[in-house]
Formats: structure tokens, C-alpha cells, sequence
């Protein structure tokens, strides 16, 4: 049995789950979020790449490229937020994150 | 079963044990280091897909750049993590059951509803005398010019924005702004005052004060 589209969309949608059962668990530490975040990501890239795959269009494969170049610009800023936090807070449970003052 | 078919369901279940590793690992370096796994291995997946340039890509850019950066930025806080995980096992119950309620849906549609089975993947059609990567490289830089420009620029905003965000001036520092020492004159730092060659002796006291000092 050769491999199919629905295989790799499959395991898209396995990994997506696995990630949104992770946010879940994790609700208490960002850094794990932001990891979620990435996994969700990914599972959402294999799903292009592999449609981009059997429907023979290259344009999927673009797409990803620009989902990975906002993804490294959001975990870039993620991460600077987070020091910026944990010096701050010295902490970085999302629930002492209650103030909005400057 | 073929060496792809062997391949596919290698990379697929060290994917999921990496993600599972990834939201339940204790110790939040060990996140990161299965992350990087799970990482390598959709790598796999997408060679089997024939996407090499975007497959390399992602070990250049993914492991070698964002991935450390979240290796030290995890090493360098220090986290108390036992208070992180408070809550874990009570959540636990409640995600497991939405997440398999994710998976059990997403499958049964697209194992079932698409009859994706008779999709069978495409001869690499127009882009059979290209390389994966220079078919990428003609549409990025034809097609995709504009799109790629903003995605440079979004990509500058970010990397402006995290310094900005982290940048902490030290209290201690003597530095002077050489834009302030470029644009003194002369006249500011040097001033110069007539003074007579010889003075006067000041004045003997006033008489009247003297005569007061006798009657007493």
C-alpha cells in the first residue's frame, strides 16, 4: 500500500491535536505555549506541503515559505516579550499577567 | 511495503512521540530538544514529499536559528517549574478528551469523505526539467515579488522589535553623546574675563562704625 494524501493529512491533523491538548495541559507556562504554537505550525505546513505534492501546484510550497518566515518573526518577538516579562515579573505563569499598567 | 512507505511511518511516529514529549516533557530545555526532534523529522517527511529546498530550509532556518533561540532563552530564565506545572494532571482528563475528539474527527473526514485514495501524486508536471529549488527560486522572484519585499520587511520589523523590547541602558554608564561633543563651540567650554593688572586696596572701614566701636 503506497502512501496517500490522506496519510499526510493525518498526521497534520494528529500533530494539531497533540498541540491543542498541549496548550491545554500547559496553560500555565508561556514558553510551552509559544511551543504549541510552533507544533500547530507545523502540522499546518505538512498539510501544504504534501497538497502541493498531489495536486502537482507549487504555489503550496510558497505559501509555506511565508508561514515559516511570520512564524520566525513571531517567536522572535514572543520570546523578546517573554524576557522582557520574566524580568519583570520573575515569572512566567501566564496568570500573573493581570496588569495592564505601563 | 517500499522504502518511502517504511520511511513515512518511521518519520510519522518519531513526529508524534516528539509532540507528545513536547507538551508533557517537565523540564522546559527537554521541550525544546524533542521540539527539535519533531522538528527533523517533518524535515523527513517533507523530502518524501519531494520538497527539498523548503526541507533543508527548515533544518537551516528552524533548528539552526529560531529553535536555539528558544534554547537559551529557556536556559537563560529560571523557571520554577513546579509551580508551572500545578493544574497538569486536573486539565489532563478534559484535554485528552478534545484532542481525541480533534484527531477522531479530522481522520474520519479525511480518511473517508475526500476519497483522497484516488488522488495520486502529480509527475512534477512543467517543473520536471526544474530542480525543486529553481522552480521555488522562479515563482518566489517572479510571481511572489511583492509578497517576498513585505516578508523581508516583516522579518526587519521583528528583529527591530526584539531589540527594542529587550535593549536596557546601564545606570552606570559615563558615555557622553558624541552628538553633544561634536556641536560645542569654543566660547562654551572657555571663557575670558578682563582683570586689571594692579587692584586698589579695598577701602579702610567706614568711620562711622569706628567711632561706634569707641563709645562702647
Amino acid at each position: 500500500m503506497s502512501i496517500t494524501l490522506g496519510h499526510y493529512l493525518s498526521i497534520g491533523a494528529l500533530l494539531f491535536a497533540l498541540a491543542v491538548v498541549g496548550i491545554f495541559l500547559n496553560r500555565k507556562n508561556l514558553i510551552v505555549l509559544l511551543m504549541a504554537i510552533e507544533l500547530m505550525l507545523l502540522a499546518v505546513n505538512i498539510n501544504f506541503v504534501a497538497f502541493s505534492r498531489y495536486l502537482g501546484d507549487m504555489h503550496g510550497q510558497v505559501f509555506v515559505f511565508f508561514i515559516l518566515t511570520v512564524a520566525a518573526a513571531e517567536s522572535a518577538i514572543g520570546l523578546a516579550i517573554l524576557v522582557l516579562l520574566f524580568r519583570n515579573k520573575n515569572s512566567i505563569d501566564v496568570q500573573d499577567l493581570n496588569s495592564l499598567k505601563g | 511495503m517500499d522504502v518511502q512507505t517504511g520511511f513515512f511511518y518511521l518519520f510519522s511516529a518519531v513526529l508524534l512521540f516528539a509532540a507528545f514529549r513536547v507538551v508533557t516533557a517537565r523540564n522546559p530545555v527537554h521541550a525544546v530538544l524533542y521540539l527539535m526532534l519533531a522538528f527533523t523529522q517533518a524535515s523527513g517527511l517533507w523530502f518524501l514529499l519531494h520538497a527539498e529546498f523548503l526541507a533543508i530550509t527548515l533544518v537551516l532556518v528552524y533548528l539552526g536559528a529560531v529553535m536555539v533561540l528558544f534554547l537559551f532563552v529557556v536556559m537563560m530564565l529560571d523557571i520554577n517549574v513546579d509551580s508551572l506545572r500545578a493544574g497538569f494532571w486536573k486539565h489532563f482528563p478534559l484535554a485528552a478528551t478534545l484532542g481525541a475528539v480533534v484527531a477522531f474527527e479530522m481522520a474520519a473526514v479525511l480518511m473517508s469523505g475526500f476519497r483522497l485514495a484516488q488522488v495520486t501524486p502529480m509527475a512534477d508536471g512543467a517543473a520536471a526539467q526544474m530542480s525543486n529549488t529553481q522552480a521555488l527560486g522562479v515563482l518566489l522572484y517572479t510571481e511572489y515579488l511583492m509578497p517576498i519585499q513585505i516578508a523581508a520587511a516583516i522579518l526587519l520589523v521583528a528583529m527591530v522589535a526584539a531589540i527594542a523590547l529587550t535593549l536596557r541602558e546601564r545606570k552606570d554608564s559615563k558615555a557622553i553623546n558624541p552628538a553633544i561633543q561634536v556641536r560645542v563651540k569654543a566660547r562654551d567650554r572657555l571663557e575670558l574675563v578682563k582683570v586689571a593688572v594692579t587692584q586698589p586696596a579695598p577701602a579702610p572701614a567706614a568711620p562711622e562704625a569706628a567711632a561706634e566701636e569707641k563709645k562702647q
